[in-house]
């Protein structure tokens, strides 16, 4: 009997704690405070060849910066495949980072959200001012007319990566600068029983950054000028079209790549099974994969004829990694303090280097470590011929919509079914349909 | 020792009782014991499962889209908005809905078809003894006992379009096909989503035909045999009909995990299914999480609350039904 009163007390007792743990808990969706002034959050998206690697080389950084300022940063590198989803779920409860990477592309997405500190004259001010930071890498970090949702941390561009003893096998002299170029190159490639040039059909967002790139060459764009998805403009069409007829008309993408999604095409490259491949910054990528960097050489991802430039010559999005303080931190000076140490001209040269990227802080660029002639490619592509994506909320779900169009045209072209100015028209149709009414 | 230790406690209990027992009613205490002692399992149950289903429930009801998520509470309602969205079947969200719904109903039948009929055959096979059964019966549970993202992830890899396992052999080995097929992508998909569910289901299947199977009395194979019943006749006219409060829980429940199942579409295809596998279950995530519109996800979770609900009560009153028909 004694036992069992025992149990019934407990079982009490238990219920009494659930209920209570049920009660706590509720989302803090306040302003931000002092409350905590030593310590910071810190989530880092994965821009290394491992979230380890990334480990390494933040580590010393941080640590640096406690020892500067006593304020200790925790430190979570948070993979590609979770960051957007974890972002949400912060801002969804409440329970977030102090301050976060963002990737730049979804900066006008989760400023619609309202849970980033927008930065407006006085953050700048806190941080050194905006005109430390270079123009391009500032138009995506969030909606036009408003004050930025982040601040631009690393800046990168697409460039076109060639193997170099592939290209002198087949007779190729030099990086083709044209599409049509590219295509003659792949044929003589083809001939030698390598494959041209890889994608990853089954990516999304790589979809959508290439597609991006071609409708601003055939002089269209996705969304108008107000902001509305305009997916079925007949340019937009035949700039998806030219795209996937990478693979469906001129062969020079193989099949198998429809299914690419986990950056098997850049291992194709660094194996030396393909020719070509069109990629943000993969220095560091290929070194990791022990591709060594005589082997290959950096030109400017190719145009429909002439030379890169603005408008229709434009040959990558701008690409980049933003830093952003969640609004309702409890330790906001110490935030901005932060972030405007991982802004310093010293930091950004250490990080930009450490993951081949281009420092968005002007004075920073000058480094000679950035004329190297690889770098120089994507810093020239960055200051001349990139375009920032639609800075629009509905942006993350157009990379899904769109994405997913293109994805279903590569399977299609991989099946041997034809990609006709139709069916394109069809996929994209049904994207705009999945739009969220803006 | 062990006598004594058994018999103490019951030499005691009554003079325990007599002291203490006068303070309060022993009817109420004894009534009331049980359900103080069901406590605790019933907040947590309301804890894990109903507060977040009546969440859910609310949700469908609001615009919660990404201008809205960082405080629900200034979500405008949306009325039947949400729902009006997802059964607007000439509209493409409700289009995609319905076509998603129905290739998880096809996809569900066959899936859980093949499961029964594999696990039951298997569990039949395996009912007599000879050597090597303990072995055989091990290693058809592996894929249940194996965790379902590393056995998925390896299924991914067999059906690589270039280096995979299954091309290998469908195409390098045995020509059957002209060319390499894509499994991932494509309509092909459909196929490899419903193999990997049933590598997946069937042993669970097995399992529990091969317990069902230990409960039906031995005399009466002996007297069917003395009958001149043969293997199939002895199949069809004993083991089935006494398998079948067994098999009317295990179809049930291999349904619901079917129709449910979000983990293998999605670590074999990933945040966007193709067309041909586009499951329910991840049709709804991708509306909700990856659109950001965490409404019109909400309203297609209780469409697809109340369809389950529906078919498992028509179910279980069809089948008791016929149970307590029989049984009179």
């Amino acid at each position: 009997m004694r036992s069992i009163r025992a149990a019934a007390v407990g079982a009490v007792t238990l219920s009494l704690a659930l209920a209570a743990t049920a009660c706590g808990g509720g989302s803090a969706t306040g302003g931000g405070s002092n409350d905590s002034p030593k310590t910071l959050t810190y989530w880092a998206s994965n821009q290394g060849a491992s979230i380890e690697a990334d480990k390494k080389v933040l580590r010393p950084e941080l640590d640096k910066f406690e020892q500067r300022t006593g304020i200790k940063v925790e430190l979570e590198v948070v993979p590609w495949s979770d960051l957007l989803n974890r972002i949400l779920t912060a801002t969804t409860s409440g329970q977030g980072p102090d301050v976060l990477n963002i990737g730049n592309t979804w900066s006008a997405s989760l400023q619609a959200t309202g849970a980033l500190l927008p930065w407006d004259e006085k953050n700048f001010a806190a941080i050194g001012g905006r005109d430390r930071f270079a123009e391009t890498a500032l138009g995506s970090t969030g909606a036009q007319g408003k004050d930025p949702a982040a601040v631009p941390l690393y800046s990168m561009a697409y460039a076109l990566y060639y193997n170099k003893k592939i290209f002198a096998e087949a007779g190729v002299s030099k990086p083709p600068a044209t599409w049509a170029e590219l295509v003659e190159a792949g044929k003589k490639i083809k001939a030698k029983g390598k494959s041209p040039l890889g994608a990853e059909g089954s990516n999304l967002s790589e979809n959508i950054h290439h597609v991006f790139v071609f409708a601003k060459q055939h002089g269209a764009d996705f969304f108008t000028a107000d902001g509305k998805p305009d997916f079925t403009n007949p340019k937009v069409v035949d700039a998806v079209k030219s795209y996937v007829g990478l693979m469906a008309e001129d062969k020079v993408i193989p099949a198998g790549d429809a299914e690419y999604a986990q950056n098997q095409s850049v291992s194709d490259f660094a194996k030396g099974k393909q020719a070509m491949l069109l990629w943000q910054t993969a220095s560091a990528n290929l070194k990791s994969q022990g591709m060594s960097q005589d082997a290959y050489g950096i030109a400017p991802v190719p145009v429909i004829s002439g030379a890169p430039g603005a408008g229709t010559q434009v040959n990558s999005p701008v690409m980049g990694i933003n830093m952003a303080v969640f609004k309702n931190t409890d330790n906001l000076d110490g935030a901005k303090e932060f972030v405007k140490f991982m802004t310093s001209d010293e930091e950004q040269k250490i990080l930009n280097k450490a993951y081949s990227a281009i420092p968005p802080v002007k004075s920073a660029q000058a480094d000679p470590a950035f004329a190297a002639p690889d770098t120089a490619v994507l810093k020239n592509t960055l200051a001349t011929s990139a375009a920032a994506l639609p800075q629009v909320p509905s942006e993350s779900q157009f990379e899904t919509t769109v994405g997913t169009a293109v994805k279903e045209l590569f399977a299609d072209a991989a099946a041997g079914r034809p990609v006709t100015a139709g069916s394109v028209e069809a996929k994209l149709r049904k994207a705009q349909q999945q739009m969220p009414a803006a | 020792m062990t006598t004594t230790a058994f018999k103490e406690p019951v030499r005691q209990a009554p003079s325990g009782v007599a002291a203490r027992a006068p303070r309060r009613p022993g009817r109420l205490r004894r009534l009331s014991l049980p359900y103080l002692l069901l406590l605790p399992a019933l907040l947590l149950e309301l804890l894990v499962h109903l507060v977040p289903m009546v969440i859910g429930v609310v949700m469908s009801f609001k615009e919660l889209t990404q201008f809205y998520i960082r405080d629900w509470g200034t979500a405008p309602w949306s009325g039947l908005g949400n729902y009006q969205v997802s059964v607007d079947f000439d509209a493409p969200v409700g289009e995609a809905l319905l076509h998603s719904f129905l290739v998880t109903v096809g996809f569900t039948l066959l899936s859980v078809g093949l499961c029964w009929l594999i696990g039951t055959a298997a569990a039949v096979f395996m009912q007599d003894t000879f050597r090597g059964r303990g072995l055989l019966r091990a290693l058809f549970l592996v894929p249940y006992a194996l965790p379902v993202y590393t056995a998925v992830i390896t299924w991914v890899f067999m059906f690589q379009h270039d280096n995979g396992l299954v091309n290998h052999v469908l195409h390098d080995q045995l020509h059957l096909t002209d060319k390499p097929s894509f499994w991932l992508i494509g309509d092909n998909s459909f196929y490899a989503l419903l193999t990997v569910s049933v590598w997946k289901g069937w042993p669970f299947a097995f399992l529990i035909v091969t317990a069902g199977l230990q409960n039906i009395p031995k005399e009466l194979y002996e007297a069917a045999a003395l009958d001149g019943a043969g293997t199939w006749q002895r199949i069809r006219r004993i083991t089935l009909p006494s398998l079948r409060p067994v098999n009317q829980v295990l179809v049930l429940v291999l349904f619901l995990w079917t129709f449910n199942d979000f983990n293998t579409p999605y670590v074999l295809f990933g945040k966007s299914a193709p067309e041909a596998a586009d499951l329910v279950s991840v049709h709804i995530y991708q509306s909700s999480f990856v659109t950001w519109n965490f409404g019109t996800g909400s309203a297609m979770s209780v469409l697809l609350l109340l369809f389950l609900l529906v078919v498992t009560g028509g179910y279980l009153l069809l089948t008791s039904r016929g149970r307590r028909a029989a049984d009179v």
